[in-house]
């Protein structure tokens, strides 16, 4: 009877996981990835991005014969919840996700539950040439990465304005107020939780506080009051003066960009600052619009991808995730006819065939150079991004 | 008796209900005819004898035809003919393809088609075989119908209403032409109408339903 | 067909009381009931809920019952009729979408009368779409809703000896809107209660014409739970399955309410007709009926025009009423998508709609064959997956799924499409099926035809017309599906539907044109074939050309 048992118990115990890639060995996982399709889960509202996915495809389909599918969310958090459910119902070999376009709290999320695969992103050949030590590509809004995404653009808050309509820039929140005051309905950000609209609130929050060095740290029940007050103040004042008056907001920061061709805005804000140049150039905005900083900088960080634990196809995701940081991927990304994304890589580390990619770009009529893209202010601890985007929605998101 | 159509101790009742019980034996040749105010069930008796009868009626003794019992065969295997006060051609069929549809299983192409030419010309309708049965007139649709059901080579006639719907003038003329070749096949007809001058008209025994 | 909705609604009930052993969560509590009462929102997203239903309901109700009452057998009426198959092919999204291209305050109206009647140069500051109080969602159900209720009422009209009821009451001395309204509205309405009543459980819980449309200070529930229902935090999920629970809580007390409205209406209505009045404002009443319905006809019509030009549209600055230039651009660009997505949307649609025409003319047969009746709550049950809300089961029947590892993939969405096509094909071909001359069927049994004989060398040809347009509601209604592709394909099947909506948060109005168009065409072409393909084959068949 016992052995009965023991042959039941040694049946129904899980097959052991299939090995995963050994980032390491890069040669072998090049041999694994051939063959394989990598479902990348991102954005698809953009369709500027859609098109640099596609040509992504076609490389590697080219290079390493992986095929891409790009599988168009309209919120990063629905993959996120596929993997959760996944997990849950114990599907650990074969997700249906093999990649996905995240950071922040998504990140933040995924790794505390252990839902994804990695340390990997150190191991990749092209991490080589990245500029780990000037640009924020270790941390992620102050989560530490560990190696569990890796980087491929930069992004900065910009804000883009008309100068048909409104010549001068603005030098912080407080005169963007002003402005509102003077230019009812002529400004809006992306609805909250969209990523934009939080950076938005934050953006706020890191340029009206006098020390925002309080907002690295998590989110404390003791002084979270004190330090958003001046923030729901200046919501408070802002919110009626916003296009729609603050009933109706858009739901993203693409979609912002009609509303200003339209004349409906007059001034949006960006986390990308190529963006508004290739929406010129692609007859989405007036030749007539340019982008500009706050005196004080603003925020910035790096969109990664990361793959989930169950992807049956790691070495695929790798051997993508790899060409994302190649200087051929980045230069074509950063060319604002394509993407307009700041590049991951350090000039300094390129050959000078590669850093001729870069130097041969134009960046565009609208798109501000490094050096005057200035500071660049560090993303708060994502705890305030969700506790923030939470009593937003209390505040003016379910607004009567 | 070895032909013709017999109805023995035929009962048909709705939820337990009788309508009516006919008792008859219908030599070769000879007519049957079935009156009756509309709403006796004289059309369910016929239902009966094609094995189409509603499930929401009940009927009790057999059907025989030329010594077969088909009381309970499926209707396509009945053999027994039927025309309806409409012609019911198929409209999607044209006039030889409506006759090629009875027209026994067999025979070469050929053949066919010459058996249909020549059931038209019986008729008068020589050449129209390519016709589209909506654009004949009612006589001409009439005369169709029944030679499609003669091509069947049933083993009996039945025949709902037959006339009703066309007028006086054709009306003689279409009946003659049913009844004639029904004696000329010695096939035994079952007639149910409300029209008295079709009773006389088909010379045979009238049963009454309803009184 | 009741599987998966039964499943999908215990795969809610159970989180909904705090119970989900796979995220290591066990219940029973009531927590997610509390967070659900906890968000500010939930008081304004309920009234929306209802309110958008509601008003969409009887609004469209009102609309096509004057038209019918005072304009069936006119030329004008039938035109519409003539429209009704455009109409309807018209995914509801890409309705949304041309009506906000439409209505918006940079829309085309707007556009074309400015700024030379409004001195507007540039866009007023109004909230039009995405209003507070759902009104332009309600709109863009409305225009969907009515061809759907006019097409249900023709069927209907054919049982309830109209013509002549409103000749004896017009010989009566009533007016032809009042008389109709009097002798014919009660027997037609019995007829198409089930409909109407789907009509009110979808517009309460519709997802894509929501995000679309509808205002997102709060949103309306629906939304909100898809939006729980996809946030990283588990908790938030048996918020979201609480809240699919309220949803089809409220639904259910919508549709009692609607059941004492028309309780109410028969005790005014006996009163009224007691009352024998003629019918004063029949002919005001009857202009400004046809006016509205030719109005929410030209929103889905013009709304198509303007998806057409934007995704032919160059740049296309504010007030001019047409591009600076129309360019192949923007086709070149999303062509090759759309047409991927296009050949997904076409083998699901296609097996699905096949599938369903099958598994309908099955049952009719059999019915036919073997003498059975579908009762009247036989019908009930064939509506039942209509009438509760996709939120409140499509998200349980994804987690069941997974749990079966039966993942993602066509498949599943092929089987939850099904759910829904099937009542859709089966309640536009049951009618025309049993309406055929069964004598037809005794005819060529006794010329010795077997009963598959029967069934395919003539039921079948004869019904040729009926049979393809069924199968092209069965096709549109596939093409048009949202959530079921989105849930249960957990985004690995894009189809110009999901593809569409996702577009929408971009606000790229060249790509939704793009889309937009292709997913109507993928719905309409089939019932142009529909009405094509029999009057070619049937051309020489004078019989079968009004059939």
């Amino acid at each position: 009877m016992m052995k009965h048992l023991a042959v039941l118990a040694a049946l129904l115990a899980p097959l052991p996981a299939l090995a995963d890639p050994d980032p390491a060995d890069w040669d072998a996982v090049t041999a694994e990835a051939e063959g394989q399709t990598v479902y990348w889960n991102a954005w698809g509202g953009s369709t500027t991005t859609n098109d640099f996915i596609a040509w992504v495809g076609d490389r590697v389909a080219e290079d390493y014969g992986v095929t891409l599918e790009h599988v168009k969310l309209t919120d990063t958090a629905d993959a996120v919840t596929r993997v959760l459910s996944e997990k849950q119902a114990s599907e650990n070999d074969d997700g249906a996700i093999d990649m996905i376009w995240i950071n922040g709290a998504n990140f933040a999320a995924m790794k505390e539950a252990d839902l994804l695969f990695g340390p990997y992103a150190e191991q990749l050949p092209n991490w080589a040439a990245v500029d780990y030590e000037g640009k924020s590509v270790q941390t992620d809004f102050t989560v530490p990465v560990e190696g569990y995404e890796s980087p491929w653009a930069m992004a900065q808050v910009v804000f883009v304005h008309d100068t048909a309509d409104m010549p001068d820039s603005l030098g912080s929140m407080q005169a963007l107020l002003e402005w509102t005051k003077a230019n009812p309905g002529r400004f809006s950000y992306p609805q909250p939780p969209d990523f934009l609209g939080t950076t938005f609130l934050k953006q706020v929050l890191v340029d009206i506080l006098p020390d925002p060095a309080v907002l690295a740290e998590p989110v404390s029940d003791d002084t979270y009051d004190d330090v958003t007050a001046p923030l729901w103040a200046y919501l408070d004042a802002l919110t009626p003066n916003l296009w729609r008056e603050g009933k109706a907001y858009p739901a993203t920061g693409t979609a912002m960009f009609p509303l200003i061709a339209d004349g409906e805005l007059d001034l949006s804000i960006s986390f990308s600052p190529g963006a508004a140049s290739t929406a010129i150039a692609n007859s989405e905005l007036p030749p007539t619009v340019r982008t500009f900083v706050l005196d004080k900088g603003t925020i910035g960080n790096a969109s990664f991808v990361a793959i989930p634990y169950n992807s049956g196809s790691k070495a695929g995701a790798m051997v993508v995730a790899n060409f994302l940081m190649s200087p051929e991927a980045q230069a074509r990304a950063q060319d604002p006819d394509v993407l307009g994304y700041g590049t991951v890589l350090n000039m300094d580390a390129l050959s000078d065939a590669d850093r001729a990619l870069f130097d041969a770009l134009d960046l565009g009529v609208a798109t501000l150079s490094p050096a005057e893209l200035g500071t660049v202010q560090a993303e708060p601890h994502p705890s305030w991004m969700t506790r923030i985007g939470d009593d937003w929605m209390t505040r003016y998101g379910v607004a009567q | 008796m070895d032909k013709g159509l017999s109805l023995r101790h035929v009962t048909i009742s709705k939820g337990g209900a009788p309508l009516l019980s006919v008792h008859h034996d219908i030599g070769p040749g000879e007519v049957l005819t079935v009156m009756g105010p509309s709403g006796v069930g004289k059309s369910t008796l016929l239902a009966f004898i094609t094995g189409t009868l509603a499930p929401d009626f009940q009927a009790m003794g057999e059907v025989w035809l030329d010594g077969h019992d088909i009381t309970h065969a499926p209707p396509h295997q009945r053999r027994v003919g039927i025309l309806f006060q409409d012609d019911l051609l198929f409209p999607h069929l044209s006039v030889g393809a409506n006759l090629a549809f009875g027209l026994q299983s067999g025979g070469t192409t050929t053949e066919r088609k010459a058996k249909i030419a020549e059931a038209l010309d019986e008729v008068g309708l020589s050449g129209f075989e390519t016709r589209d049965p909506a654009t004949l007139s009612g006589g001409q649709k009439a005369r169709v119908a029944l030679m499609r059901m003669l091509l069947s080579e049933p083993c009996g006639l039945l025949l709902d209403e037959p006339f009703s719907r066309l007028d006086a003038a054709l009306r003689a003329q279409v009946r003659d032409m049913v009844f004639d070749r029904a004696r000329a096949r010695e096939l035994p007809v079952l007639m149910v109408t409300h029209d008295a001058e079709d009773a006389r008209a088909a010379g045979g025994v009238i049963v009454t339903l309803g009184d | 067909m009741l599987g998966p909705v039964v499943a999908g609604l215990w795969g809610t009930l159970l989180p909904a009381f705090g119970h989900l052993p796979a995220a290591g969560i066990t219940g029973p509590s009531l927590d997610p009931f509390r967070d659900l009462f906890d968000w500010a929102g939930l008081p304004r997203a309920m009234l929306l809920s209802v309110s958008t239903g509601l008003i969409a309901t009887a609004v469209s109700l009102l609309i096509v019952m004057l038209i019918t009452a005072g304009w069936s057998g006119t030329r004008p009426f039938r035109l519409l009729e003539r429209l009704l198959s455009p109409l309807l092919s018209v995914p509801h999204a890409a309705a949304a979408f041309g009506l906000a291209f439409l209505i918006a305050p940079s829309g085309w109206l707007s556009r074309l009368v400015s700024p030379g009647l409004t001195g507007w140069d540039r866009p007023p500051d109004l909230l039009i779409v995405q209003d507070t109080w759902g009104l332009t969602m309600t709109a863009g159900l409305i225009v969907k809703e009515v061809p759907f209720l006019l097409l249900i009422t023709l069927a209907a009209l054919g049982q309830a000896d109209a013509r002549r009821s409103v000749v004896i009451s017009q010989a009566l001395g009533y007016g032809r809107l009042t008389g109709w309204l009097k002798t014919v509205f009660p027997r037609v309405y019995a007829q198409i209660r089930p409909p109407i009543y789907v009509v009110l459980a979808y517009s309460m819980s519709v997802v894509d014409v929501a995000v679309i449309l509808g205002p997102n200070t709060p949103p309306p529930l629906s939304v909100q739970i898809v939006k729980w229902m996809s946030d990283p935090d588990l908790a938030m999920r048996l918020e979201g399955a609480a809240g699919a629970l309220l949803q089809l809580l409220l639904v259910i007390g919508a549709l009692v309410f609607w059941r004492l409205g028309e309780m109410a209406a028969r005790v005014i209505g006996q009163r009224w007709i007691i009352a024998g009045r003629r019918g004063r404002f029949d002919a005001i009443t009857a202009q400004i009926a046809l006016g509205l319905g030719t109005a929410s006809a030209l929103a889905v019509l013009l709304g198509v025009v303007v998806l057409t030009i934007w995704s032919f549209a160059g740049y296309w600055g504010f007030p001019d009423a047409l591009p600076d230039q129309l360019t192949w651009r923007n086709w070149m660009r999303h062509g090759p998508g759309t047409m991927e997505a296009l050949g997904e949307t076409a083998l699901i649609a296609g097996i699905v709609a096949l599938a369903a025409l099958i598994l309908t003319i099955g049952c009719l047969e059999a019915e036919y064959r073997y003498g059975l009746h579908i009762s009247q709550r036989g019908i009930w049950l064939l509506y039942l997956p209509l009438l509760i809300p996709q939120t409140a089961f499509l998200p349980g029947l994804q987690t069941l799924l997974l749990g079966i590892g039966a993942d993602v993939g066509r498949g599943p969405v092929m089987a939850a499409h099904l759910v829904f096509v099937l009542p859709y094909v089966f309640l536009s071909l049951a009618d025309p099926f049993r309406a055929w001359d069964v004598r037809m069927g005794t005819i060529a049994a006794a010329l010795r035809a077997s009963p598959n004989g029967v069934l395919w060398r003539v039921r079948l040809p004869m019904l040729l017309r009926p049979i393809l347009t069924a199968l092209a509601v069965g096709l549109a209604v596939s093409v048009g599906q949202y959530l079921p592709t989105l849930l249960i394909g957990g985004g690995r099947v894009a189809t110009l539907t999901t593809e569409a909506v996702a577009l929408a948060s971009g606000g790229d109005r060249r790509a939704i044109g793009v889309y937009g168009l292709m997913q109507t065409g993928a719905a309409l072409v089939p019932f142009a074939l529909a009405l094509l393909v029999p009057a070619v084959v049937w051309r020489n068949r004078r019989g079968l050309r009004h059939g």
